[in-house]
């Protein structure tokens, strides 16, 4: 069996790429426009060419992008989307809001009770 | 860093197990308290849907119907595509107490990463929309032929 990376650390690849202001404006402008160069990219960003390039080579180490074969200066770079949705796994995990589901469960089932002669109130009536 | 795979909850509801699984496994129910609108097919392999005002959408395959004290289904991962083996299960457990119901919801599978799913998400979805966008090229150009 060859090694494959396991969930955890794809996802946390993703997190430590995002977390870097540069290599998350990078990903943004691959998802938003499709694979570029490094080039491509540095006259849409705010960045040199050569930070780029050296950003594309740590998010390909990382699986977070993939190059497509081409001469040296016009390597395409692509997104791969598989390890973001490993990362939205993790994210789903923590946006699933059952607190919230249960306490409107239990919200539904006060407002429709039947309606049926109750003592509490005459229970808490000083006697 | 812990992938959670798992969340559970349980709570103590002051109505008995019958109106929790009404509210849990009708229309009435689900497209009140879960959704604003629901449909349900109540048998193991039955499908159900909840839908919101927003426009979203829920599609659960149900596979436990024990009456009155298991329901589970299983529905898709939010943020994956519809068509992503990937789902979770959820499976809500009633107990009968003194004054009304011990509900437990567990949801589970969240970190899976099955090795035919591996290979899906990791080889055969990278071409992602280059490939369906060439594929509809393709289709164009055979149909102007």
């Amino acid at each position: 069996m060859p090694s494959q990376p396991d969930i955890e650390s794809v996802a946390e690849e993703v997190f430590t790429a995002l977390a870097d202001p540069t290599r998350r404006a990078i990903l943004a402008a691959l998802a938003s426009g499709g694979p570029a160069t490094a080039t491509d990219l540095a006259t849409r960003l705010p960045i040199t060419r050569q930070a780029i390039a050296k950003h594309l080579a740590l998010l390909a180490d990382a699986g977070l992008v993939a190059a497509e074969p081409g001469e040296r200066r016009r390597v395409r770079y692509r997104l791969r989307s598989a390890p973001m949705q490993v990362a939205q796994q993790f994210l789903a995990a923590l946006a699933r809001d059952w607190d919230s589901q249960l306490a409107s469960l239990q919200d539904h089932l006060n407002a429709t009770a039947p309606v049926q002669p109750t003592r509490k109130n005459e229970e808490k009536e000083p006697s | 860093m812990g992938f959670p795979d798992r969340i559970e909850r349980t709570v103590e509801i002051a109505h008995p197990p019958a109106r929790v699984w009404a509210a849990l496994t009708t229309v009435e129910g689900l497209g009140t308290w879960f959704g604003d609108a629901a449909t349900i097919d109540l048998r193991p392999g039955g499908l159900a849907e909840m839908t919101w005002t927003s426009g979203d959408k829920a599609s659960m395959r149900i596979e436990r119907v024990e009456e009155p004290t298991v329901f589970g289904f299983t529905w898709g991962i939010n943020g994956l595509p519809d068509d992503d083996p990937r789902r979770t299960y959820v499976e809500f457990t009633l107990e009968p107490t003194g004054s009304g119901t011990r509900l437990t919801v567990v949801e589970s599978g969240f970190a899976q990463l099955r090795d035919d799913s591996y290979r899906k998400a990791f080889d055969g979805n990278t071409e992602g929309w280059g490939h369906e966008l060439g594929e509809l090229v393709e289709y164009l150009d055979a149909i102007a032929a």
